[in-house]
């Protein structure tokens, strides 16, 4: 949480705020990457083998 | 008691130092330990070494900062492949991963890598981020002689800055303006490294110490890349290179212009193209040094100089912005580069953060650099027995005696005294030295010592009331950062035919009475030294001019080409058994290498990466 906190705290003193998208699209595929250990399309792909 | 430890790491040259109420205690690189030239990892190694120094545990730390901030970085990486999308995608999916999954929670990494030095060390609240800039910057004046001085800051990149001006006055430092990446300096120098065939972030030295063979006739050229203003302030074209967004640090444009591709250095040999190269980048260099430097001058009229950065390890540029005499005074910090930051970085927060009272000392405060690890002599002879050596053990006077009669018998020594040196330069505590007198010594050391490119220069160690005889400047350079040239009556003059040769067919001339520090252009790059700022150093110096009249010596750090500079003494012993050296000196001991078990010899060629 403090990391959430410290980094909002960076983008209003740097004015940023057009970062937030990329960083929370960045952040959710990091996610997924990190949760299925590989390719992060691979929970939206129906696999066939 | 305040002790503040600064960090730098995760880049290159990782490092820790520790401050006790604002004073420089001890400072360390991790490759020193690791055994790994620029060693990016966390200094675990360092910290441990710093804190064992200075007698304690990390929940003893009152604050720990870090060289720069990540998020700033992180915001440049970000808006760096916006600006050039799609271009630098492959780059893209390279570097975020790595963001994502560590270097965005840095405070987080730092915090759990802490906590292996102390398990009582429970809170991340004492940890503080500088900025890298600013950093360099409080590195370059903090510990300088001066109360007042412009300070220029020069190296690839930090978090946006690569070049900045910072204004100190008594405790306070303040940054007043900056060029932003991707117009880069160090990035512009770096590039033509690799261009050259050589590492990225190591190479450039041998990119220096090329140029006097070459001709600059490229800077015609290099001027279509970089648009140079009178100021010095400069932009890169960036259609010639491709370090914002690609793999390489130049594009195929930038090929074109020169006429070649990159020097692949497995199976190309350096060509006369090549010095020209070096020599015409270098001569640009110097230029955007001698214009920064002249305007900074005439703007806010302060009569004192501080540099830092990767840029201010160029040691020629820094000899011109001398020459030029447009400072009175000029201070260099030895480690200017990153592994500096941790130093800046601890220094900026005692003296601008909390506002503490600064004491210039007019010696600076770096302790003649002299602030790694040493060893007693009891420690020297344990580790020399338990790895096998025979030595002897000498009194001092005797020591002295032997060493200075050995060095003018063009022996090679390594030279193993005291505190480590903090920064990439040998000082005279862990150095190999030779007779710079010798004609064959700079091949010598080079081909059988060193295991590096023979054209590749030696520096002098020189007594400093000695310095105006022999070379054409006359202020302290402790830290071997200034180039001057050696002076007219000691050098030997060229025939006609010998003016006529070209490139490396200049190195076989002997070219001045100390030919093994003197480069082709009658250059050399200098430390002057002094009995206060190194006792023994000194006095193996004089003891060698009363032999000789020579107050010269050779000057190499203590290492082959590829490995750090030694640390300890079994790492001294190591490095004595795999090269040619004849003589090691470590403490009180001498050894003697037809003395030595044979057995005990190793291959040392292939124990680094050559880089």
């Amino acid at each position: 949480m403090s990391f959430i906190k410290e980094f909002w705290e960076f983008l209003k003193v740097r004015k940023k705020y057009w970062l937030l998208p990329i960083i929370f699209v960045l952040v959710l595929f990091g996610g997924l990457i990190v949760l299925t250990q590989g390719s992060a399309v691979a929970p939206f792909i129906y696999t066939i083998f | 008691m305040t002790y503040i430890l600064g960090i730098s790491a995760f880049y290159h040259d990782s490092a820790a130092c520790i401050l006790k109420d604002g004073n420089i205690i001890a400072a360390a690189q991790e490759e020193r330990f690791t055994r790994i030239k620029h060693d990016p990892r966390y200094p675990y190694n360092a910290i441990e070494f710093v804190l064992k120094f200075a007698n304690l545990k990390l929940r003893e730390v009152d604050k720990i900062v870090f060289f720069e901030k990540p998020f700033l970085k992180f915001e440049r990486l970000l808006e760096t492949y916006v600006a050039f999308a799609p271009k630098g995608f492959v780059s893209f999916t390279k570097a975020m991963p790595l963001w994502i999954k560590e270097k965005l929670f840095q405070k987080n990494l730092l915090f759990n890598k802490l906590k292996s030095h102390d398990e009582k060390y429970k809170t991340d609240e004492n940890i503080f981020f500088s900025d890298h800039h600013l950093s360099h910057a409080a590195s370059a004046f903090f510990p300088s002689p001066f109360d007042e001085a412009v300070v220029l800051t020069a190296d690839g990149v930090g978090e946006w800055a690569t070049t900045t001006v910072a204004v100190g006055k008594d405790n306070n430092l303040e940054i007043k303006k900056e060029i932003h990446f991707p117009h880069s300096l160090g990035l512009l120098y770096s590039a033509f490294t690799y261009y050259l065939g050589f590492k990225v972030n190591s190479g450039e030295y041998k990119l220096m110490g090329l140029a006097p063979y070459g001709t600059p006739i490229y800077e015609g050229k290099i001027k279509k890349l970089i648009d140079i203003k009178d100021d010095g302030t400069f932009r890169l074209n960036q259609k010639y290179f491709n370090y914002a967004t690609g793999l390489t640090m130049t594009s195929n444009k930038f090929n074109q212009l020169f006429g070649q591709n990159p020097r692949n250095p497995k199976n190309e040999k350096i060509t006369q193209f090549h010095m020209d190269i070096a020599a015409s980048i270098q001569k640009v260099t110097e230029e955007i040094m001698v214009k920064l430097a002249k305007a900074i001058r005439k703007e806010y009229g302060i009569k004192n100089l501080c540099l830092a950065g990767g840029v201010a390890l160029n040691c020629v540029a820094n000899g011109k912005i001398l020459q030029e005499k447009i400072f009175e005074n000029i201070w260099i910090q030895p480690a200017a580069g990153d592994a500096g930051g941790s130093l800046g970085a601890a220094l900026a927060l005692w003296y601008i953060e909390y506002g503490n009272t600064r004491k210039v000392n007019l010696n600076d405060d770096m302790n003649g650099s002299h602030l790694g690890n040493e060893f007693s002599q009891e420690e020297i002879e344990q580790e020399l027995k338990n790895v096998g050596a025979n030595f002897q053990i000498l009194k001092y006077e005797d020591l002295i005696e032997k060493t200075s009669k050995l060095l003018s018998q063009e022996k090679a020594i390594g030279w193993f005294q005291g505190r480590m040196e903090f920064g990439p330069r040998a000082l005279g505590n862990r150095s190999i030295l030779g007779d710079p007198r010798s004609d064959k010594m700079q091949k010598n050391l080079n081909l059988k010592v060193k295991y590096r490119e023979s054209f590749r220069p030696f520096a002098p160690s020189v007594l400093r009331e000695d310095l105006p005889e022999w070379f054409d400047i006359n202020v302290d350079s402790p830290y071997m950062l200034l180039v001057a040239n050696i002076n007219p009556n000691k050098t030997i003059e060229m025939t006609d035919d010998e003016k006529k040769l070209f490139g490396i067919d200049k190195l076989n001339i002997k070219k001045s009475q100390i030919p093994a520090v003197t480069h082709v252009d009658y250059s050399a790059r200098i430390q002057t030294v002094t009995k206060k700022k190194n006792n023994r150093y000194y006095d193996l110096i004089l003891k060698f001019k009363e032999k000789t009249g020579c107050p010269v010596i050779v000057n190499t750090s203590f290492n082959v080409r590829g490995e750090p500079i030694v640390n300890s003494p079994t790492d001294a012993f190591n490095c004595f058994m795999g090269t040619e050296l004849d003589y090691l000196v470590i403490g009180d001991c001498i050894l003697d290498k037809t003395k030595q078990n044979p057995d005990l010899k190793k291959d040392y060629t292939k124990e680094f990466e050559l880089d």
